[in-house]
Order: C-alpha cells, then sequence, then structure tokens
C-alpha cells in the first residue's frame, strides 16, 4: 500500500512536468514577453524603455530556456522557465503581476471557497442520494417518470439562470439574505446559505438521474432478486443492500472531486462577490494577471492528481477484492 | 453586387451537413444502418426534439451564408468597394427587425420608450414624458386604445394562416404516406390522426404546427412591435437571440467535430497497440485532464486575445475576427474535453482486439491500418455517436458559462451567453429590465431541453447495455 503511493506520488512528476510545459509554451512560446508588456502597460504608444521596464520589474527580462551568458547551473536557472515555472514545484508562487505575494493570497482565500464548497458538496449528497433513492422505490410508476422528466428539465437550465433567478427572488424580493459579499467568522452564514441552496439546486437535476441509474442497475442484480425472494421487505432491501453496494461508485466519485474543493467554484464565488479562490481566479482572468493564472493551473493539477490517488485508495477501503500492486 | 463570405466556421458547417447527409444517403438501404435511427424515432418525445432541433438548426444555417453588400459607386472610381459589414441570408429575412432600432430600452410589445425623457411639447414648454418609439406600433394613431386589439387581430391572423398550412402539411404528408403503403391519401390521413402509424407522424406533425405558429406570429408581430423588446442600444431583443441559435450551434457541434479525429485515432490505437504507444497517449491524456478545464480554456483564449491585438493586418473585417476567436474557443474546448472519450475508447478497444474476429484477421495477416478501420472502428461508432451527442447540450450551456467570465466568444459575437452577461447589470436598475435574459435563458432551454431528450433517446437504441435490458 505504502509503496503504491509513493510509486503514484514519482508518477505524478512527470505529468506536472508536462503540465508547466504545456502552460509555458502557453504562455510564452504564443507571444513574446515583449508582447505581454505592451498588452499590460496599453497599446498606444508604448517606448522600449517602458516594455524593458516592466520586463525588468516582473522577472520576464531573461532568456526563456538557455541562457548562454551565465556561468555553470545559472545557464539553466537564471531563465524565465525556471523563474516562473520551476519554482512552482516548491509551492514557491511568487508574487503576481500586481505585485501582491500569491502564496499568501491563496492561503487567504482558501477559507470561504471551502464554506462553499464543502456543504454543497455534502448537502448535495444527501439531497440527490435521497431524490434518487425515492424514485428507486416507486421505480416504473408515474412518480418516478414524472421525476426523471424534472431532472432532465432542471439539467437542462443554466446554472446562470438559477443564480440570478435566486438573487432576484430571495434577496431582491424577500430581503431574506444579502444579495452578495462575504464576512469572515461566524457570521459568514447569512452570506453562504444562498450559494450553497443555489449550488446544490442546480445539481439537483443531472446528478440524481445519475444516482438513480446506479440504484436500478444495482437492484437488478441477482443478489437483490434472491434477497426479496427470502422474503425482504422492500425498504430493508432498499437501505440495507441497494444503497451500501450503490455508494461505491458514488463515493468513489466522489472522493476524487475531494481535492479540487479548494479551488473553489468560479461562478458562484464571483456572482455573489465571495473573496474565494474561485473569484481570485477569475480576477485573475480577467485582469490578465498571468502569474496567478499559472499558479492556479499548477495547484489544480497537483489537486487533480492528488484526487486520483486518493480514490485508488478508496477503492481499496470500501472494496476488500481489489487489491492495489 | 455582392461579394460572398465564406467564415472558418461556415465552412466547417457546411462540411458537417455535407458528412450528415452523404451518411444519411448511404444509411438509406442498409438495414443494420437504419434499425436503430428508427428505434430513436419511435419515441415520441424524440420525435418532437428532432422537429424542435431541425427548426435551430435551419436557422442556424440560415445564419452560416454570409456575404457583404457594395457600396454606392461614387462618381470616377473604378474598382467596386464592399462594406465592413458581413450579413447573412438569416439578416435578409428578418429585414426590418434587424434595422429598426430604437433610441433604448423598450418593454416587449411596448409603444413608448421604457425611460422618461426630456421632451420639448409643441406650446413651448419642456415635459418629461416616455416618448413614443419609433418603429414599435408606429402605425396606430391611438396607441393605448388600439394596441390590444391590433395584437389580437394580427395573433388571430397568425393561427388561421397555422391551420391552413397545417392542414396543407397534414394533406402533403398522407398523400406521400399512403404511396409508400399502397393505401389512398384519406384513410392514410385518418391513420395518422389517430396515432396508429409504426413512426409517431402524429407528434411530428403536432410539433411541426407549433412551430409554424410561433412563425407565422413573428412575421405578422414582429415586423410592427419589438416582440421581445430592445436593448439599451436599441437593438430588437428576438433578433439578437435568433443570432445566437448560430453561435450556440457551432460551439455544440465544431467543438465534438475539432476533437472527434484526435479522440479516435489515439483511443483506437492506445487500446490497440498497448505497451509504449499506449504509455504515451495515455500520458498525454492524463496531463490534459489534470489542467481544470476552465483555466485552459482562460489561459488559451487570454493568449489568443494578446495574439489577434498584436496582428490586426490577418482580418479583413471584424466579423472575421469574432469569427477566428469562436473557431479557436471549439478547437480549445474540444482539446478539454477529447480526453473522455479517447479513455473510454481505448477501454473497449482493449477488449476488442482480443475478439475471435480480430484474431482472425491477424492471423490471415490483414495490415493493422486495415484492422482498425475496418474491424475495431464500426464497433466503436456508437459510443462515439452517444457522446456527441451527450456532449451537446454541455457544450451549449457552457457557452454561456464562459463568456459570463470573460473568456467566451468575441463580445461583438451574438450570444446567449453574451446576452446574459450584458443582461446582468439590467436586474439591478429600478424598474427592472426583464426581457433580454428572459429571451435567452428561454431560447437556450428549448435547444438544451430538445437536445438533451433526444440524447435520451440516442443512447437508449445504441447502448448495446441497455437494449439487452430491455
Amino acid at each position: 500500500m505504502f509503496a503504491y503511493v509513493v510509486r503514484r506520488m514519482l508518477y505524478a512528476v512527470p505529468i506536472l512536468i508536462g503540465v508547466n510545459l504545456l502552460t509555458f509554451a502557453l504562455f510564452f512560446v504564443v507571444n513574446s514577453p515583449d508582447d505581454m508588456a505592451r498588452m499590460h502597460l496599453g497599446m498606444k504608444r508604448v517606448t522600449p524603455e517602458a516594455i524593458e521596464k516592466w520586463k525588468a520589474d516582473h522577472g520576464y527580462d531573461r532568456p526563456l530556456l538557455y541562457n548562454a551568458q551565465a556561468e555553470g547551473l545559472g545557464r539553466v536557472t537564471d531563465t524565465i522557465f525556471f523563474e516562473k515555472s520551476v519554482r512552482l514545484f516548491a509551492f514557491q508562487f511568487g508574487s503576481s503581476d500586481g505585485g501582491r505575494n500569491i502564496g499568501q493570497d491563496i492561503g487567504q482565500r482558501m477559507w470561504p471557497s471551502l464554506a462553499i464548497a464543502v456543504p454543497v458538496l455534502l448537502l448535495g449528497l444527501l439531497v440527490y442520494i435521497s431524490f434518487a433513492m425515492l424514485l428507486a422505490f416507486f421505480r416504473g410508476t408515474y412518480l418516478d417518470v414524472s421525476g426523471v422528466v424534472l431532472s432532465v428539465v432542471l439539467m437542462s437550465i443554466s446554472l446562470l439562470f438559477y443564480i440570478i433567478a435566486g438573487q432576484y427572488v430571495f434577496s431582491k424580493l424577500f430581503h431574506l439574505v444579502p444579495i452578495s459579499g462575504y464576512q469572515p467568522g461566524w457570521l459568514a452564514w447569512r452570506f453562504v446559505i444562498l450559494p450553497v441552496a443555489i449550488g446544490v439546486f442546480a445539481g439537483l437535476g443531472s446528478s440524481s438521474r445519475w444516482y438513480r441509474t446506479i440504484f436500478l442497475e444495482e437492484i437488478n442484480k441477482d443478489y437483490v432478486r434472491t434477497a426479496r425472494a427470502k422474503g425482504l421487505s422492500e425498504p430493508g432491501l432498499l437501505f440495507g443492500h441497494v444503497l451500501k453496494n450503490a455508494l461505491v461508485p458514488i463515493l468513489t466519485g466522489v472522493v476524487v472531486v475531494l481535492p479540487t474543493l479548494f479551488m473553489g467554484n468560479l461562478i458562484l464565488e464571483s456572482f455573489f462577490g465571495i473573496p474565494g479562490l474561485g473569484s481570485y481566479t477569475i480576477d485573475a482572468i480577467n485582469s490578465q494577471d498571468f502569474a496567478i493564472v499559472r499558479a492556479m493551473v499548477f495547484l489544480g493539477s497537483v489537486l487533480y492528481i492528488l484526487g486520483l490517488i486518493l480514490t485508488d485508495i478508496s477503492y481499496t477501503l470500501v472494496d476488500p477484492r481489489i487489491r492495489l500492486s | 453586387m455582392i461579394k460572398p463570405v465564406l467564415l472558418w466556421t461556415d465552412a466547417l458547417v457546411f462540411l458537417l451537413v455535407a458528412v450528415i447527409v452523404a451518411f444519411v444517403l448511404y444509411a438509406r438501404h442498409r438495414e443494420h444502418l437504419r434499425t436503430p435511427w428508427r428505434e430513436v424515432l419511435r419515441s415520441r418525445l424524440a420525435m418532437a426534439s428532432l422537429v424542435v432541433l431541425a427548426a435551430y438548426v435551419l436557422t442556424g444555417l440560415l445564419d452560416s451564408v454570409h456575404f457583404r453588400k457594395a457600396l454606392p459607386v461614387k462618381n470616377g472610381q473604378q474598382e467596386i468597394q464592399y462594406s465592413g459589414e458581413v450579413l447573412s441570408l438569416f439578416d435578409l429575412l428578418m429585414g426590418p427587425v434587424r434595422t429598426q432600432v430604437e433610441k433604448s430600452y423598450s418593454a416587449p410589445f411596448a409603444v413608448r420608450l421604457y425611460t422618461r425623457e426630456a421632451v420639448i411639447g409643441p406650446d413651448g414648454v419642456q415635459r418629461r414624458i416616455y416618448p413614443r418609439l419609433r418603429y414599435g406600433g408606429r402605425h396606430l394613431a391611438d396607441p393605448d386604445r388600439e394596441r390590444g386589439p391590433d395584437i389580437a387581430r394580427r395573433a388571430t391572423l397568425a393561427a388561421a394562416e397555422t391551420a391552413a398550412a397545417a392542414l396543407l402539411i397534414l394533406w402533403l404528408s398522407s398523400w406521400r404516406l399512403a404511396r409508400r403503403h399502397a393505401e389512398t391519401p384519406r384513410r392514410m390521413a385518418r391513420q395518422l390522426l389517430r396515432g396508429d402509424l409504426d413512426l409517431p407522424w402524429r407528434t411530428a406533425l403536432a410539433t411541426v404546427s407549433l412551430l409554424l405558429l410561433l412563425l407565422f406570429m413573428l412575421y405578422n408581430l414582429a415586423g410592427a412591435y419589438h416582440v421581445f423588446g430592445t436593448d439599451k442600444v436599441g437593438q430588437d431583443v428576438l433578433y439578437q437571440t435568433l443570432k445566437s441559435i448560430r453561435t450556440g450551434l457551432v460551439i455544440g457541434t465544431l467543438t465534438t467535430l475539432i476533437m472527434l479525429p484526435f479522440a479516435i485515432a489515439l483511443g483506437m490505437m492506445a487500446g490497440y497497440f498497448r505497451g509504449w504507444v499506449d504509455d504515451i497517449i495515455q500520458y498525454l491524456y492524463t496531463t490534459l485532464n489534470s489542467i481544470p478545464g476552465v483555466l485552459l480554456i482562460a489561459a488559451a483564449v487570454l493568449m489568443m486575445q494578446v495574439y489577434i491585438a498584436n496582428h490586426p493586418e490577418l482580418f479583413e473585417t471584424m466579423t472575421e475576427r469574432a469569427d477566428m476567436r469562436l473557431l479557436f474557443l471549439c478547437l480549445i474546448l474540444g482539446i478539454t474535453s477529447w480526453t473522455g472519450l479517447c479513455r473510454l475508447l481505448r477501454g473497449e478497444s482493449l477488449k476488442l482486439r482480443e475478439l475471435e474476429y480480430v484474431q482472425a484477421a491477424t492471423a490471415f495477416g490483414v495490415a493493422r491500418a486495415t484492422i482498425l478501420i475496418r474491424h475495431l472502428l464500426p464497433n466503436l461508432m456508437h459510443l462515439v455517436l452517444i457522446a456527441v451527442v451527450i456532449d451537446f447540450s454541455g457544450l451549449v450551456l457552457a457557452e454561456a458559462v464562459l463568456s459570463y467570465v470573460g473568456v467566451g466568444v468575441d463580445p461583438t459575437t451574438l450570444s446567449w451567453g453574451n446576452m446574459i452577461n450584458r443582461a446582468r447589470l439590467e436586474m439591478a436598475r429600478e424598474p427592472m429590465v426583464w426581457w433580454s435574459l428572459l429571451a435567452a435563458f428561454v431560447f437556450m432551454f428549448g435547444l438544451v431541453l430538445s437536445a438533451n431528450l433526444f440524447s435520451d433517446a440516442v443512447r437508449d437504441a445504441f447502448d448495446p447495455r441497455l437494449r439487452q435490458r430491455q
């Protein structure tokens, strides 16, 4: 087990290098640092001196991959690639193009993101599983059919609609909760409750339909038929056997996304003005702050790979037949 | 004089249409290809959603025939100059709706502006009133009294026209069906109305009639009123939302079209060759997959913005620039979304390569490329098809979100995402401007819902696992 985890982590290294090379190519090969400087300084009347100064200020005045003028190791380390990308491996994010410390920002903004993402996940699981169980219990009846149709209708509606309608009804019409904003500490619940509710509701259609399929697949298996033949009641069967076995695919699907919860929910956070990592990313995109985008890309891939490893481990925990080797 | 303009996305859209038409012609006389499609159409919901989808596609296609009009020739000028504005066939059909631009916001069916304006009356006194619109309800002398009856009259006319057209279509289709079934048209029509036929023609007819009703309503009302109101700069919202259909369709279809060759080729090769080929391909898609999708898209689009801003000489008109950005968005969306299908195809190829018929082909010395194309590919096509139809609705929804984030289509391209994005600020206005938002959501919902229903039927018919269970 331990050896397996270590090997998986080692396997992650080439992937992360690949991610870094890819983002590096995206950022620096398509557009030279000169282009970026011009973009930041504004398109009109940029003097070559201003460009040089911007590049020097932000550390873009070195060669891209190989520095022929430097000595020894400096030939590789005194380059933009090393400065901007390799340091990410040590989680040194450096400072943003706006001059702020990215690592510190991420540490601060992580908590509001989690305050939204964790309740959405937990509450969502509870609601979707209950709804899917209900549909599976009444399978084949009109209740089931109308539930499935409702799911399809719900999943055809844009997330943006849920957010805008929710803000309008609960904040503007009835003044139940603030329309947007955030406050640290326990009072945050007033700001968090609406985004969480909308996040859960927006996923209701697709998730519960998918969970229902998993339940139905389990119900059609032989052991369920045997249990029913032996006289087990339908609710006892559903909760005692079907739910337990269907939880394996559902929970392992959840484990994958666990680490990425830190990244926050882009859309919810920016609509509700929550100072989390999601809105941080969007702001960076809008202000074209490449340093932040690059740091977030790296962080996101690390967390994704972590999720994959966790999934494999969780498989062995819930299903003793699977052995990692 | 006009000068046809072939945008990149137009070319690809027409290529896609050509492929689909070729497939239909090819499959028409091959029973094994026809059977699952008949199965799809046997479902009433699928038939209805197919008709709705067809209406959307038709609008999108009309909007994909682009041209530029010639400017009036000045004296002594030899060469003909063309206008910088790229129009489409659809713009011509919409006629006055496109050009009747008001001053600012106006509500649906309004005859007056939504905001007060200072106007100097005939007596020389300045008053703040809601002025009449330039075009909406212009033909009415006394709008407060005449508007209701006028709308009712136009709607009734539309209903009558629909009834006539529906009867004509009923007659035509029963005549056509009667020839195929060797029946008299009269008895065929009765069977059709009772719903006794093997395919749900009655549902199709009902849906077509409903769409015709909308079309005639539009024809009768849109020229005289702004059916969905106007936006901040006074442009008709109905026109905007109809133009957005093309953007949504292009994103939904071209993205998968672009990614398909990669996903199929790499997935099949990884599964069939195994070994180091498999390792490389797996490494490739794990790496791409581990970058958060939105961020990869954002990074790529940002880079492209800088590139386009630095190379303005590459694009002749603004539309061409916006179109390049749309195509690039499809490309980058495709790159982020091919991995799922690739992994699926790899798994299936791993299974297929061990089957007897593939083993036999190998033993006979059939070339490996031939095995891949003739023996593996046809048995993977159902997975590809299911993936394509399921991805479609997700991509249409994704466009709205991406445009909101600021990394979607060009701000000058009309799209539902841009409409929603712009209308978001109008929600805070007092009184609220709700119509642009609602129009965008309703039209997007129509497309996504019908695509979802259709994809369900396709999956039920093509997925062998589901087929066995029934």
